[in-house]
């Protein structure tokens, strides 16, 4: 504690990756120094820290780098004892819940992202594809989440929020400027309610609500990164 | 104790990884071998978002994906641990198995399906992986875990022995003792501890198998 815990978050304001530590360091109670990179011009101190991935988000504590935003996490959480746990203590659970983090975090990072761009690209059977697969992915995630809630409704007291919570609003939070970029529904509160209520619910906890990349600026650069994404001809 | 059951398929090095650390933490259980081409529906019913295995089954409860398995098997069974105590050197640790998601053999996949340009950026990306893994990963130690192996050489398993099959097939070889030193020697380090080389797919077995399938893991 005090002036021997300097904690530097090395970011991109619009990488949920990013804001997944954002939000976990707000609901802990820690404080932090946070250093937006240019990531077309990667600062040295970026390059020294995480010379394997050359990514952010890195968490620097003590001048000691970690990387990859699920470890940082696991970092936080065994090292700040005290305030609010983001993990259960029984093991099986545990295990539940980095299950579901790894499956949301490979499906949005692997395919979710490309499906929406080459279904905003696409038109006709193509795009039917590829919203499809976005949809199944979706649905697969919606089921499982039934047995985590299952009086229904997710609400957060207190900002009681959890691991899965926090992937889970880091890659959807800002859905409506991704919808609004790409022209698509992502998050239907028809086809995926529970995923829809979950996400709404976390978007007003105010550890997320301060973390939200702004509106605007957001659907901006999804057109960009949409005008600009590698045109992937072997791929449905 | 609850009964501890395992559902693997041979020679998938995922299945392998839990093998291990439940050898080296001499925890007693069941494998059982599913026939990937004709998945049980106890298997579907377990497993039914990724249809895959291993699924370790703990007094009836299932957990998937072998890394989340192994931080489980870590929790629940401390003895011989492979995780260091200290947060920071388990964070260290665990980076690896994130990693090692998109390893060098998923990129063997490429290489073996694609020619030309993707070819040679799939080459060039498993070089660049292993050479990270040289300098970054092993440094100066002998294992990733340090004096004894843990989480992160387990995890990097596939690259010791399942990788020199694929080198085999391929023709190619991609950790050569002069560019890659230390990996090369900790291939051969990582393969005579015991209870690895005790619990290692059969080389010539796995190269028919290969042969025969492709590469399916």
């Amino acid at each position: 504690m005090g002036e021997e815990n300097k904690v530097t978050l090395y970011g991109m304001w619009a990488s949920p990756f990013v804001r997944r530590v954002e939000i976990t360091l707000k609901i802990k109670g820690i404080p932090y120094e946070y250093v937006e990179e240019d990531l077309r011009n990667k600062s040295q101190l970026l390059l020294q820290y995480n010379p394997v991935h050359k990514k952010v988000p890195v968490l620097v504590h003590n001048g000691k780098p970690i990387a990859e935003s699920l470890v940082i996490l696991e970092y936080i959480e065994e090292t700040w004892k005290n305030g609010p746990k983001i993990l259960p203590e029984d093991p099986y659970e545990r295990a539940k819940v980095r299950f579901w983090a790894s499956f949301i975090q490979q499906q949005a990072r692997q395919s979710l992202f490309d499906s929406l761009v080459s279904a905003a690209k696409s038109s006709g059977e193509a795009h039917e594809k590829a919203m499809k697969e976005v949809f199944e992915k979706l649905t697969v995630f919606e089921e499982g989440m039934k047995d985590f809630f299952p009086s229904g409704t997710p609400h957060f007291e207190d900002e009681n929020i959890g691991f899965l919570d926090i992937v889970l609003c880091s890659l959807f939070g800002h859905h409506k400027a991704q919808e609004e970029a790409l022209g698509l529904k992502i998050i239907d509160p028809e086809r995926h309610p529970l995923v829809y209520s979950w996400v709404t619910a976390l978007n007003e906890v105010p550890a997320v609500k301060e973390s939200l990349p702004p509106h605007d600026k957001m659907v901006a650069l999804i057109q960009f990164l949409r005008r600009n994404a590698p045109h992937r001809s072997s791929e449905a | 104790m609850a009964e501890v059951k395992l559902k693997g398929t041979w020679p998938s090095p995922f299945s392998y990884r839990v093998i291990w650390a439940l050898k080296l933490k001499d925890i007693p259980y069941e494998y059982i071998e599913e026939d990937l081409s004709n998945k049980s529906p106890m298997l579907l019913q377990y497993n039914p978002v990724h249809k895959m295995i291993p699924v370790l089954v703990h007094g009836g409860k299932p957990i998937f994906e072998s890394a989340v398995i192994l931080q489980y098997i870590e929790e629940v069974w401390p003895q011989n641990p492979l995780l260091p105590n200290d947060p920071y050197e388990r964070a260290v640790a665990r980076v690896d198995p994130h990693f090692s998601r998109t390893s060098p053999l998923d990129r063997w996949r490429l290489f073996r399906t694609t020619a030309g340009e993707e070819q040679e950026k799939a080459k060039k990306e498993s070089l660049e992986m292993l050479r990270a893994l040289e300098e970054h990963g092993l440094g100066d130690k002998k294992f990733f875990g340090g004096d004894k192996i843990g989480i992160a050489d387990i995890a990097f398993g596939g690259v010791a022995h399942w990788l020199e099959v694929i080198e085999d097939l391929v023709g190619v070889k991609l950790i050569e003792a002069h560019i890659f030193p230390r990996l090369h020697a900790w291939t051969k380090n990582f393969k005579r501890v015991p209870i690895i080389k005790e619990n290692l797919p059969d080389y010539s077995e796995m190269l028919l198998y290969l042969k025969r399938e492709g590469i399916t893991f």
